[in-house]
Protein backbone atom coordinates (compact mmCIF):
# COMPACT_ATOMS: atom_id res chain seq x y z
CA UNK A 1 0.00 0.00 0.00
CA UNK A 2 3.03 2.42 0.93
CA UNK A 3 4.43 1.87 -2.54
CA UNK A 4 0.65 3.39 -4.19
CA UNK A 5 0.69 6.04 -1.98
CA UNK A 6 4.36 7.20 -2.77
CA UNK A 7 4.11 6.63 -6.64
CA UNK A 8 0.88 8.76 -6.53
CA UNK A 9 1.04 12.51 -7.86
CA UNK A 10 2.87 14.56 -5.52
CA UNK A 11 0.25 17.07 -6.09
CA UNK A 12 -2.19 15.48 -4.01
CA UNK A 13 -0.56 12.97 -1.70
CA UNK A 14 -2.69 13.61 1.35
CA UNK A 15 -5.97 12.33 -0.66
CA UNK A 16 -3.65 9.14 -2.06
CA UNK A 17 -3.32 8.53 1.29
CA UNK A 18 -7.03 9.11 2.08
CA UNK A 19 -8.34 6.62 -0.74
CA UNK A 20 -6.23 4.15 -0.18
CA UNK A 21 -6.99 4.55 3.59
CA UNK A 22 -10.66 4.51 2.30
CA UNK A 23 -10.57 1.64 -0.14
CA UNK A 24 -8.89 -0.67 2.31
CA UNK A 25 -11.68 -0.26 4.69
CA UNK A 26 -14.17 -0.72 2.29
CA UNK A 27 -12.73 -4.12 1.31
CA UNK A 28 -12.20 -5.17 4.79
CA UNK A 29 -15.38 -6.94 5.82
CA UNK A 30 -15.67 -8.84 2.41
CA UNK A 31 -11.66 -9.87 2.77
CA UNK A 32 -12.51 -11.10 6.27
CA UNK A 33 -15.64 -13.44 5.30
CA UNK A 34 -13.56 -14.42 1.87
CA UNK A 35 -10.27 -15.51 4.66
CA UNK A 36 -12.93 -17.27 7.09
CA UNK A 37 -14.72 -18.76 4.72
CA UNK A 38 -12.56 -19.78 2.20
CA UNK A 39 -9.10 -19.17 1.47
CA UNK A 40 -8.29 -20.84 5.07
CA UNK A 41 -10.80 -23.33 4.75
CA UNK A 42 -9.64 -24.63 1.54
CA UNK A 43 -5.70 -24.58 2.32
CA UNK A 44 -6.87 -26.55 5.47
CA UNK A 45 -8.67 -29.27 3.40
CA UNK A 46 -5.36 -29.15 0.88
CA UNK A 47 -3.37 -29.92 4.23
CA UNK A 48 -5.49 -32.44 5.58
CA UNK A 49 -5.02 -34.60 2.48
CA UNK A 50 -1.82 -34.95 3.85
CA UNK A 51 -2.82 -36.10 7.53
CA UNK A 52 -2.85 -39.39 9.06
CA UNK A 53 -6.56 -40.64 9.77
CA UNK A 54 -7.00 -42.58 13.09
CA UNK A 55 -9.80 -45.19 14.18
CA UNK A 56 -12.51 -42.87 15.53
CA UNK A 57 -12.66 -40.02 13.74
CA UNK A 58 -8.85 -38.35 15.03
CA UNK A 59 -6.24 -36.78 12.61
CA UNK A 60 -2.85 -37.06 13.74
CA UNK A 61 -0.93 -34.18 11.96
CA UNK A 62 1.71 -35.49 9.91
CA UNK A 63 2.42 -35.53 6.37
CA UNK A 64 1.86 -38.59 4.31
CA UNK A 65 1.22 -39.61 1.29
CA UNK A 66 -1.07 -42.66 2.44
CA UNK A 67 -4.47 -41.16 1.45
CA UNK A 68 -3.29 -40.42 -1.86
CA UNK A 69 -1.63 -44.01 -2.78
CA UNK A 70 -4.10 -45.72 -0.57
CA UNK A 71 -7.21 -44.47 -2.64
CA UNK A 72 -5.33 -45.12 -5.91
CA UNK A 73 -4.27 -49.12 -4.32
CA UNK A 74 -7.51 -49.24 -3.41
CA UNK A 75 -9.85 -51.61 -6.16
CA UNK A 76 -12.97 -49.10 -4.44
CA UNK A 77 -11.86 -46.58 -4.92
CA UNK A 78 -10.40 -47.15 -8.38
CA UNK A 79 -13.80 -48.18 -9.44
CA UNK A 80 -15.41 -45.15 -8.02
CA UNK A 81 -13.38 -42.77 -9.35
CA UNK A 82 -13.64 -44.57 -12.69
CA UNK A 83 -17.37 -45.22 -12.28
CA UNK A 84 -17.54 -41.20 -11.46
CA UNK A 85 -16.27 -40.29 -14.34
CA UNK A 86 -17.95 -42.60 -16.38
CA UNK A 87 -21.30 -41.77 -15.22
CA UNK A 88 -20.70 -37.73 -15.46
CA UNK A 89 -19.90 -37.99 -19.54
CA UNK A 90 -22.68 -39.90 -20.16
CA UNK A 91 -24.96 -37.38 -18.04
CA UNK A 92 -23.27 -35.16 -20.09
CA UNK A 93 -24.06 -36.52 -23.50
CA UNK A 94 -27.30 -37.31 -22.62
CA UNK A 95 -27.97 -33.50 -21.74
CA UNK A 96 -26.18 -32.25 -24.93
CA UNK A 97 -28.69 -35.00 -26.71
CA UNK A 98 -32.03 -33.39 -24.90
CA UNK A 99 -31.07 -30.08 -25.05
CA UNK A 100 -29.30 -29.16 -28.52
CA UNK A 101 -33.16 -29.10 -29.87
CA UNK A 102 -34.62 -26.67 -27.41
CA UNK A 103 -31.42 -24.25 -28.01
CA UNK A 104 -31.54 -24.28 -31.37
CA UNK A 105 -34.91 -23.72 -31.20
CA UNK A 106 -34.98 -20.56 -29.10
CA UNK A 107 -32.30 -19.58 -31.29
CA UNK A 108 -34.06 -19.33 -33.79
CA UNK A 109 -37.39 -17.80 -31.82
CA UNK A 110 -37.65 -14.22 -31.20
CA UNK A 111 -39.94 -11.63 -29.48
CA UNK A 112 -42.05 -12.52 -26.71
CA UNK A 113 -42.41 -16.40 -27.80
CA UNK A 114 -38.77 -16.42 -26.83
CA UNK A 115 -38.66 -14.68 -23.81
CA UNK A 116 -41.11 -16.85 -22.52
CA UNK A 117 -39.57 -19.83 -23.27
CA UNK A 118 -36.00 -18.72 -21.95
CA UNK A 119 -37.97 -18.09 -18.64
CA UNK A 120 -39.21 -21.77 -19.16
CA UNK A 121 -35.61 -23.00 -19.11
CA UNK A 122 -34.80 -20.80 -16.41
CA UNK A 123 -37.38 -21.52 -14.01
CA UNK A 124 -36.06 -24.98 -12.59
CA UNK A 125 -32.96 -23.71 -11.86
CA UNK A 126 -35.10 -21.26 -9.18
CA UNK A 127 -36.43 -24.84 -7.91
CA UNK A 128 -34.62 -26.74 -5.36
CA UNK A 129 -32.41 -29.37 -6.29
CA UNK A 130 -34.23 -31.43 -3.68
CA UNK A 131 -37.42 -30.63 -4.54
CA UNK A 132 -36.67 -31.66 -8.82
CA UNK A 133 -35.05 -34.68 -7.35
CA UNK A 134 -38.24 -35.81 -5.14
CA UNK A 135 -40.55 -35.11 -8.85
CA UNK A 136 -38.27 -37.78 -10.14
CA UNK A 137 -38.24 -40.27 -7.06
CA UNK A 138 -42.37 -39.85 -7.94
CA UNK A 139 -41.67 -40.19 -11.55
CA UNK A 140 -39.28 -43.01 -11.57
CA UNK A 141 -40.92 -45.32 -8.69
CA UNK A 142 -41.44 -48.99 -9.34
CA UNK A 143 -45.00 -48.22 -9.12
CA UNK A 144 -44.65 -44.69 -10.75
CA UNK A 145 -46.21 -43.78 -14.19
CA UNK A 146 -42.94 -44.19 -16.34
CA UNK A 147 -42.12 -48.16 -15.14
CA UNK A 148 -46.14 -48.57 -15.09
CA UNK A 149 -46.30 -47.03 -18.83
CA UNK A 150 -43.41 -49.67 -19.82
CA UNK A 151 -45.03 -52.61 -18.48
CA UNK A 152 -48.79 -51.67 -19.85
CA UNK A 153 -46.37 -51.90 -23.51
CA UNK A 154 -45.80 -55.35 -22.47
CA UNK A 155 -41.89 -54.84 -21.87
CA UNK A 156 -40.43 -55.74 -18.41
CA UNK A 157 -40.50 -53.49 -16.09
CA UNK A 158 -37.51 -51.79 -15.54
CA UNK A 159 -35.53 -50.15 -12.07
CA UNK A 160 -35.06 -46.83 -12.67
CA UNK A 161 -34.49 -46.11 -9.45
CA UNK A 162 -31.75 -46.41 -6.60
CA UNK A 163 -29.87 -47.31 -9.58
CA UNK A 164 -27.37 -45.30 -11.82
CA UNK A 165 -29.88 -44.85 -14.29
CA UNK A 166 -32.22 -43.15 -12.12
CA UNK A 167 -29.22 -40.75 -11.53
CA UNK A 168 -28.45 -40.60 -14.74
CA UNK A 169 -31.96 -39.59 -15.88
CA UNK A 170 -32.52 -36.92 -13.01
CA UNK A 171 -29.21 -35.06 -13.20
CA UNK A 172 -29.68 -34.74 -17.16
CA UNK A 173 -32.47 -32.68 -16.74
CA UNK A 174 -31.56 -31.27 -13.37
CA UNK A 175 -28.25 -29.96 -15.46
CA UNK A 176 -30.47 -29.11 -18.90
CA UNK A 177 -30.95 -25.07 -18.02
CA UNK A 178 -27.06 -24.82 -17.77
CA UNK A 179 -26.67 -26.86 -21.45
CA UNK A 180 -29.33 -24.57 -22.68
CA UNK A 181 -27.71 -21.37 -21.75
CA UNK A 182 -24.13 -22.51 -22.44
CA UNK A 183 -25.16 -23.60 -26.02
CA UNK A 184 -27.54 -20.16 -26.54
CA UNK A 185 -24.18 -18.07 -25.64
CA UNK A 186 -22.53 -19.99 -28.24
CA UNK A 187 -24.95 -19.76 -30.67
CA UNK A 188 -23.83 -16.45 -31.99
CA UNK A 189 -22.25 -17.32 -35.23
CA UNK A 190 -24.73 -19.41 -36.05
CA UNK A 191 -26.70 -17.09 -38.96
CA UNK A 192 -29.96 -18.30 -40.56
CA UNK A 193 -28.61 -17.25 -43.47
CA UNK A 194 -26.17 -19.24 -43.47
CA UNK A 195 -28.33 -22.43 -43.50
CA UNK A 196 -30.82 -21.29 -45.88
CA UNK A 197 -27.58 -20.74 -48.05
CA UNK A 198 -26.56 -24.36 -47.87
CA UNK A 199 -30.07 -25.36 -48.38
CA UNK A 200 -30.70 -23.36 -51.57
CA UNK A 201 -27.44 -25.02 -52.38
CA UNK A 202 -29.43 -28.11 -52.63
CA UNK A 203 -28.04 -29.62 -49.07
CA UNK A 204 -30.49 -32.24 -47.24
CA UNK A 205 -31.63 -31.17 -43.89
CA UNK A 206 -29.73 -34.00 -42.21
CA UNK A 207 -26.53 -32.58 -44.15
CA UNK A 208 -26.82 -29.30 -43.11
CA UNK A 209 -26.90 -30.12 -39.64
CA UNK A 210 -24.22 -32.15 -39.76
CA UNK A 211 -21.86 -30.31 -42.00
CA UNK A 212 -22.86 -26.21 -41.30
CA UNK A 213 -24.82 -26.06 -38.10
CA UNK A 214 -23.11 -28.83 -36.06
CA UNK A 215 -19.35 -27.55 -36.85
CA UNK A 216 -20.32 -23.59 -36.51
CA UNK A 217 -21.90 -24.53 -33.11
CA UNK A 218 -18.86 -26.26 -31.42
CA UNK A 219 -18.35 -23.58 -29.27
CA UNK A 220 -21.01 -23.49 -27.48
CA UNK A 221 -21.28 -27.48 -27.41
CA UNK A 222 -17.68 -27.17 -25.62
CA UNK A 223 -18.82 -24.68 -23.00
CA UNK A 224 -21.73 -26.71 -22.45
CA UNK A 225 -20.08 -29.91 -21.96
CA UNK A 226 -17.63 -28.22 -19.70
CA UNK A 227 -20.00 -26.90 -17.12
CA UNK A 228 -22.35 -29.81 -16.79
CA UNK A 229 -19.49 -32.54 -16.34
CA UNK A 230 -17.68 -30.45 -13.70
CA UNK A 231 -21.22 -29.83 -12.41
CA UNK A 232 -22.11 -34.12 -12.46
CA UNK A 233 -19.00 -34.68 -11.02
CA UNK A 234 -19.85 -33.16 -7.57
CA UNK A 235 -23.02 -32.84 -7.86
CA UNK A 236 -24.08 -34.41 -4.26
CA UNK A 237 -27.98 -34.31 -3.78
CA UNK A 238 -29.46 -36.04 -6.73
CA UNK A 239 -27.29 -39.27 -6.85
CA UNK A 240 -27.50 -39.65 -2.91
CA UNK A 241 -31.18 -39.22 -2.61
CA UNK A 242 -32.39 -40.93 -6.35
CA UNK A 243 -29.22 -43.24 -5.75
CA UNK A 244 -30.38 -44.35 -2.84
CA UNK A 245 -27.23 -45.18 -0.95
CA UNK A 246 -26.69 -47.78 -3.89
CA UNK A 247 -24.73 -45.40 -6.10
CA UNK A 248 -21.47 -44.87 -5.25
CA UNK A 249 -19.66 -41.63 -7.00
CA UNK A 250 -17.39 -39.11 -5.61
CA UNK A 251 -19.63 -36.67 -4.49
CA UNK A 252 -21.42 -39.31 -2.12
CA UNK A 253 -18.33 -41.18 -1.19
CA UNK A 254 -16.92 -37.33 0.54
CA UNK A 255 -20.11 -36.37 2.68
CA UNK A 256 -20.26 -40.31 3.55
CA UNK A 257 -16.48 -40.09 4.59
CA UNK A 258 -16.98 -36.27 6.12
CA UNK A 259 -20.25 -37.54 8.22
CA UNK A 260 -20.81 -41.38 9.00
CA UNK A 261 -16.94 -42.70 8.93
CA UNK A 262 -15.37 -39.09 10.49
CA UNK A 263 -12.11 -39.60 7.92
CA UNK A 264 -11.39 -36.66 7.28
CA UNK A 265 -8.32 -36.67 5.55
CA UNK A 266 -9.58 -39.21 3.29
CA UNK A 267 -12.82 -36.88 2.36
CA UNK A 268 -10.33 -33.84 1.65
CA UNK A 269 -8.31 -36.32 -0.60
CA UNK A 270 -10.79 -37.02 -2.52
CA UNK A 271 -12.17 -32.99 -2.84
CA UNK A 272 -8.81 -32.83 -4.17
CA UNK A 273 -9.53 -35.23 -6.34
CA UNK A 274 -12.53 -33.55 -7.86
CA UNK A 275 -10.77 -30.57 -7.94
CA UNK A 276 -7.85 -32.01 -10.20
CA UNK A 277 -10.76 -33.85 -12.18
CA UNK A 278 -12.30 -29.87 -13.03
CA UNK A 279 -7.98 -28.93 -14.16
CA UNK A 280 -8.40 -32.04 -16.38
CA UNK A 281 -11.41 -31.14 -17.82
CA UNK A 282 -10.45 -27.32 -17.69
CA UNK A 283 -7.52 -28.28 -19.83
CA UNK A 284 -9.54 -30.26 -22.24
CA UNK A 285 -11.63 -27.45 -22.99
CA UNK A 286 -9.07 -25.17 -23.82
CA UNK A 287 -7.51 -27.63 -26.20
CA UNK A 288 -10.75 -28.16 -27.71
CA UNK A 289 -10.96 -24.54 -28.05
CA UNK A 290 -7.74 -23.52 -29.47
CA UNK A 291 -8.44 -26.44 -31.87
CA UNK A 292 -11.39 -24.56 -33.64
CA UNK A 293 -9.58 -21.41 -34.06
CA UNK B 1 -42.63 -14.67 -32.44
CA UNK B 2 -42.55 -18.07 -33.32
CA UNK B 3 -39.76 -19.57 -35.48
CA UNK B 4 -41.24 -20.70 -38.95
CA UNK B 5 -38.46 -22.51 -40.83
CA UNK B 6 -38.70 -25.43 -37.96
CA UNK B 7 -40.35 -28.47 -39.11
CA UNK B 8 -43.55 -30.02 -37.69
CA UNK B 9 -41.35 -33.53 -36.41
CA UNK B 10 -38.90 -30.38 -35.31
CA UNK B 11 -41.56 -28.85 -32.95
CA UNK B 12 -42.47 -31.92 -31.32
CA UNK B 13 -39.28 -33.21 -30.21
CA UNK B 14 -39.06 -29.62 -28.84
CA UNK B 15 -41.78 -30.20 -26.99
CA UNK B 16 -41.22 -33.53 -25.64
CA UNK B 17 -38.11 -32.39 -24.33
CA UNK B 18 -39.67 -29.47 -22.99
CA UNK B 19 -42.23 -31.46 -20.98
CA UNK B 20 -38.99 -33.53 -20.03
CA UNK B 21 -37.48 -30.29 -18.61
CA UNK B 22 -40.75 -29.00 -16.52
CA UNK B 23 -41.88 -32.49 -15.42
CA UNK B 24 -40.49 -32.94 -12.01
CA UNK B 25 -41.05 -29.18 -10.72
CA UNK B 26 -44.71 -29.47 -12.51
CA UNK B 27 -45.85 -33.04 -11.18
CA UNK B 28 -45.67 -31.78 -7.31
CA UNK B 29 -48.41 -29.52 -7.95
CA UNK B 30 -50.80 -32.55 -8.34
CA UNK B 31 -48.77 -34.80 -5.26
CA UNK B 32 -49.10 -32.18 -2.82
CA UNK B 33 -53.10 -32.78 -3.24
CA UNK B 34 -52.40 -36.41 -3.01
CA UNK B 35 -54.84 -38.19 -0.47
CA UNK B 36 -52.66 -40.94 -0.43
CA UNK B 37 -50.17 -41.93 2.84
CA UNK B 38 -47.36 -42.99 0.75
CA UNK B 39 -45.80 -41.28 -2.65
CA UNK B 40 -47.70 -42.23 -5.80
CA UNK B 41 -48.04 -40.85 -8.58
CA UNK B 42 -51.10 -40.34 -10.22
CA UNK B 43 -52.69 -40.31 -6.69
CA UNK B 44 -56.17 -42.57 -6.55
CA UNK B 45 -57.61 -39.98 -4.61
CA UNK B 46 -57.33 -36.40 -3.44
CA UNK B 47 -57.17 -34.10 -0.75
CA UNK B 48 -55.66 -31.68 1.26
CA UNK B 49 -54.10 -33.65 4.39
CA UNK B 50 -50.59 -33.16 2.89
CA UNK B 51 -51.26 -29.68 3.69
CA UNK B 52 -52.78 -30.34 7.13
CA UNK B 53 -49.92 -32.68 7.90
CA UNK B 54 -47.41 -29.12 7.18
CA UNK B 55 -49.10 -26.99 9.09
CA UNK B 56 -48.87 -30.10 12.29
CA UNK B 57 -45.09 -30.47 12.05
CA UNK B 58 -43.47 -28.42 13.93
CA UNK B 59 -40.03 -29.45 12.58
CA UNK B 60 -41.00 -27.93 9.04
CA UNK B 61 -42.88 -25.12 10.23
CA UNK B 62 -39.31 -23.88 12.25
CA UNK B 63 -36.87 -25.00 9.94
CA UNK B 64 -38.62 -22.57 7.74
CA UNK B 65 -38.30 -19.46 9.93
CA UNK B 66 -34.74 -20.37 9.93
CA UNK B 67 -34.42 -20.41 6.70
CA UNK B 68 -36.26 -17.50 6.11
CA UNK B 69 -34.25 -15.34 9.27
CA UNK B 70 -31.07 -16.52 7.62
CA UNK B 71 -31.98 -15.41 3.96
CA UNK B 72 -32.95 -12.09 5.51
CA UNK B 73 -29.63 -11.64 7.45
CA UNK B 74 -27.29 -12.95 4.89
CA UNK B 75 -29.04 -10.79 2.08
CA UNK B 76 -28.62 -7.88 4.46
CA UNK B 77 -24.86 -8.05 5.42
CA UNK B 78 -23.97 -9.90 1.72
CA UNK B 79 -25.34 -6.02 0.39
CA UNK B 80 -23.80 -4.37 3.40
CA UNK B 81 -20.76 -5.96 2.29
CA UNK B 82 -20.65 -6.14 -1.58
CA UNK B 83 -21.72 -2.43 -2.39
CA UNK B 84 -18.69 -1.03 -0.99
CA UNK B 85 -16.50 -3.47 -2.29
CA UNK B 86 -17.79 -3.49 -5.66
CA UNK B 87 -17.59 0.37 -5.51
CA UNK B 88 -13.81 0.24 -4.78
CA UNK B 89 -13.30 -2.31 -7.36
CA UNK B 90 -14.85 -0.79 -10.16
CA UNK B 91 -14.58 2.51 -9.31
CA UNK B 92 -11.54 3.48 -7.15
CA UNK B 93 -9.61 0.95 -9.60
CA UNK B 94 -6.13 1.45 -7.12
CA UNK B 95 -5.12 -1.87 -5.27
CA UNK B 96 -5.28 -4.57 -8.37
CA UNK B 97 -9.11 -4.34 -8.95
CA UNK B 98 -9.33 -7.04 -11.25
CA UNK B 99 -7.11 -9.78 -8.76
CA UNK B 100 -9.27 -8.62 -5.97
CA UNK B 101 -12.34 -9.09 -7.98
CA UNK B 102 -11.27 -12.41 -9.17
CA UNK B 103 -10.23 -13.60 -5.88
CA UNK B 104 -13.77 -12.58 -4.48
CA UNK B 105 -15.50 -14.45 -7.09
CA UNK B 106 -13.82 -17.60 -6.37
CA UNK B 107 -15.58 -19.46 -4.21
CA UNK B 108 -18.45 -19.70 -6.85
CA UNK B 109 -15.50 -22.17 -9.04
CA UNK B 110 -15.25 -24.56 -6.00
CA UNK B 111 -18.38 -27.25 -6.14
CA UNK B 112 -20.03 -26.80 -2.96
CA UNK B 113 -19.17 -30.29 -1.57
CA UNK B 114 -15.61 -29.43 -1.13
CA UNK B 115 -16.20 -25.89 -0.35
CA UNK B 116 -19.01 -27.40 2.22
CA UNK B 117 -15.74 -29.97 3.90
CA UNK B 118 -13.54 -27.21 3.85
CA UNK B 119 -15.35 -25.42 5.98
CA UNK B 120 -16.94 -28.13 8.30
CA UNK B 121 -13.27 -28.88 9.21
CA UNK B 122 -12.34 -25.40 10.44
CA UNK B 123 -15.65 -24.22 11.88
CA UNK B 124 -15.19 -27.83 13.61
CA UNK B 125 -12.17 -26.64 15.05
CA UNK B 126 -13.29 -22.82 16.81
CA UNK B 127 -16.94 -24.34 17.81
CA UNK B 128 -19.08 -23.27 15.25
CA UNK B 129 -20.67 -26.01 13.60
CA UNK B 130 -24.74 -26.27 14.47
CA UNK B 131 -24.32 -22.61 15.23
CA UNK B 132 -26.30 -19.24 13.66
CA UNK B 133 -23.38 -17.39 13.09
CA UNK B 134 -21.43 -20.24 11.74
CA UNK B 135 -24.57 -20.74 9.32
CA UNK B 136 -24.36 -17.01 8.35
CA UNK B 137 -20.68 -17.16 7.66
CA UNK B 138 -21.19 -20.20 5.07
CA UNK B 139 -23.41 -18.53 3.04
CA UNK B 140 -22.06 -15.66 2.74
CA UNK B 141 -19.30 -17.19 1.09
CA UNK B 142 -21.79 -18.20 -1.60
CA UNK B 143 -24.08 -15.19 -2.01
CA UNK B 144 -21.08 -12.30 -1.47
CA UNK B 145 -19.84 -13.44 -5.48
CA UNK B 146 -23.25 -13.48 -6.69
CA UNK B 147 -24.33 -9.92 -5.05
CA UNK B 148 -20.40 -8.59 -5.88
CA UNK B 149 -20.88 -9.56 -9.45
CA UNK B 150 -24.13 -7.93 -10.11
CA UNK B 151 -23.54 -4.60 -8.30
CA UNK B 152 -19.89 -4.72 -10.24
CA UNK B 153 -21.58 -5.27 -13.59
CA UNK B 154 -23.99 -2.73 -12.45
CA UNK B 155 -21.57 -0.17 -11.25
CA UNK B 156 -19.61 -0.86 -14.57
CA UNK B 157 -22.57 -0.20 -16.89
CA UNK B 158 -23.57 3.23 -15.02
CA UNK B 159 -23.05 6.62 -17.03
CA UNK B 160 -20.05 8.69 -14.88
CA UNK B 161 -21.54 11.98 -16.31
CA UNK B 162 -24.17 12.69 -13.36
CA UNK B 163 -21.26 11.18 -11.19
CA UNK B 164 -18.97 13.97 -12.33
CA UNK B 165 -21.07 16.60 -12.66
CA UNK B 166 -22.63 16.30 -9.11
CA UNK B 167 -18.30 15.93 -7.85
CA UNK B 168 -17.67 19.16 -10.20
CA UNK B 169 -21.31 21.05 -8.55
CA UNK B 170 -18.97 20.87 -4.70
CA UNK B 171 -20.70 17.57 -3.27
CA UNK B 172 -18.34 15.68 -1.29
CA UNK B 173 -17.52 11.86 -2.58
CA UNK B 174 -19.84 10.44 0.29
CA UNK B 175 -22.88 12.59 -0.73
CA UNK B 176 -22.23 12.11 -4.60
CA UNK B 177 -21.92 8.44 -3.43
CA UNK B 178 -25.26 8.20 -1.37
CA UNK B 179 -27.48 11.07 -3.51
CA UNK B 180 -26.11 9.75 -7.10
CA UNK B 181 -24.01 6.84 -7.20
CA UNK B 182 -26.54 4.61 -4.67
CA UNK B 183 -30.15 5.94 -6.82
CA UNK B 184 -28.80 4.78 -10.15
CA UNK B 185 -27.56 1.42 -8.77
CA UNK B 186 -31.46 0.62 -7.37
CA UNK B 187 -31.39 -1.91 -10.40
CA UNK B 188 -28.82 -4.25 -9.83
CA UNK B 189 -29.68 -3.40 -6.00
CA UNK B 190 -32.77 -5.26 -6.24
CA UNK B 191 -31.54 -8.14 -8.25
CA UNK B 192 -28.60 -8.61 -6.02
CA UNK B 193 -31.28 -8.89 -3.04
CA UNK B 194 -33.35 -11.56 -4.66
CA UNK B 195 -29.98 -13.58 -6.20
CA UNK B 196 -28.60 -13.57 -2.57
CA UNK B 197 -32.01 -14.31 -0.97
CA UNK B 198 -32.93 -16.91 -3.50
CA UNK B 199 -29.39 -18.95 -3.18
CA UNK B 200 -29.30 -18.22 0.78
CA UNK B 201 -32.30 -19.51 1.09
CA UNK B 202 -31.96 -22.51 -1.27
CA UNK B 203 -28.72 -23.78 -0.22
CA UNK B 204 -28.47 -27.08 0.59
CA UNK B 205 -25.15 -28.63 0.30
CA UNK B 206 -22.77 -26.83 2.27
CA UNK B 207 -26.12 -26.03 5.05
CA UNK B 208 -26.06 -29.99 4.80
CA UNK B 209 -21.93 -29.81 6.43
CA UNK B 210 -23.20 -26.79 9.02
CA UNK B 211 -26.35 -27.65 10.51
CA UNK B 212 -26.91 -29.48 13.43
CA UNK B 213 -30.03 -31.94 15.07
CA UNK B 214 -31.21 -28.55 16.48
CA UNK B 215 -30.70 -25.93 13.60
CA UNK B 216 -31.63 -26.45 11.02
CA UNK B 217 -32.84 -24.80 7.79
CA UNK B 218 -36.10 -25.77 5.40
CA UNK B 219 -33.85 -27.27 2.35
CA UNK B 220 -31.73 -29.47 4.56
CA UNK B 221 -34.82 -30.90 6.47
CA UNK B 222 -36.55 -31.50 3.12
CA UNK B 223 -33.31 -33.45 1.91
CA UNK B 224 -33.42 -35.79 5.38
CA UNK B 225 -37.11 -36.25 5.02
CA UNK B 226 -36.94 -37.13 1.63
CA UNK B 227 -33.72 -39.36 2.36
CA UNK B 228 -35.94 -41.32 5.02
CA UNK B 229 -39.40 -41.45 3.85
CA UNK B 230 -41.76 -40.88 0.58
CA UNK B 231 -45.03 -39.59 1.64
CA UNK B 232 -46.09 -36.47 -0.21
CA UNK B 233 -44.89 -34.23 2.73
CA UNK B 234 -42.32 -32.77 0.53
CA UNK B 235 -44.82 -31.50 -2.15
CA UNK B 236 -46.76 -29.67 -0.59
CA UNK B 237 -43.77 -27.83 1.03
CA UNK B 238 -42.63 -27.60 -2.47
CA UNK B 239 -45.70 -26.28 -3.54
CA UNK B 240 -45.67 -22.95 -1.52
CA UNK B 241 -41.49 -23.05 -1.78
CA UNK B 242 -42.32 -22.75 -5.77
CA UNK B 243 -45.07 -20.07 -4.97
CA UNK B 244 -42.21 -18.04 -2.42
CA UNK B 245 -39.97 -18.07 -5.40
CA UNK B 246 -42.39 -16.94 -8.33
CA UNK B 247 -43.22 -14.15 -5.77
CA UNK B 248 -39.39 -13.11 -5.71
CA UNK B 249 -38.93 -13.41 -9.04
CA UNK B 250 -41.81 -11.66 -10.42
CA UNK B 251 -41.17 -8.75 -7.83
CA UNK B 252 -37.54 -8.51 -9.57
CA UNK B 253 -39.33 -8.89 -12.84
CA UNK B 254 -41.29 -5.81 -11.94
CA UNK B 255 -38.42 -3.22 -11.19
CA UNK B 256 -35.23 -4.82 -13.18
CA UNK B 257 -36.64 -7.40 -16.01
CA UNK B 258 -36.44 -11.58 -15.37
CA UNK B 259 -33.34 -11.72 -17.87
CA UNK B 260 -31.43 -9.17 -17.58
CA UNK B 261 -30.92 -10.44 -14.06
CA UNK B 262 -30.59 -14.34 -14.77
CA UNK B 263 -28.79 -14.16 -17.83
CA UNK B 264 -25.70 -13.05 -17.86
Amino acid sequence: MTAITASAPPAAPRLALGRTGTAIALLLPIALINAIGFILPVLNLLRMSFNEALAGGGVRETVTFENWTGLFGDSFYVELILNSITVSLSITLATLVVSYPIALYLHRSTGRWRTFLTVLVISPLLTSAVVRTYGWIALLADQGPIVSGIAALGFAPPRLMFNTTGVIIGLTEILMPYMILSLLAGFGRLDPRVEEAAMSLGAPPIKTFWRVILPLTVPGIALGCLLCFVLAVSSFITPKLLGGGRVFLLATEIYDQAIVTLNWPLAATLSMLVLIIFGAALAVYARILRAID
Amino acid sequence: MEADNTSVPMKILVALLFIFLLAPVILVVPLSFSGEQILSFPPESWSLRWYAALADNPKMISAFWTSLLLGAIVTAISLAVAIPAAYVIVRMRTLGSSFLYNLFTAPLLLPTIVLGLAILIVFASIGFLGTFPGLIIGHLVITLPYALRVLATTLGNLNLACEEAASTLGARPITVFRRVTLPMMAPGIVAATALCFLVSFDEVVITLFLTGPRLTTLPVELFHHVESRADPLVASVSVLLILLTLAVVMIVDRSVGLSKTFVK
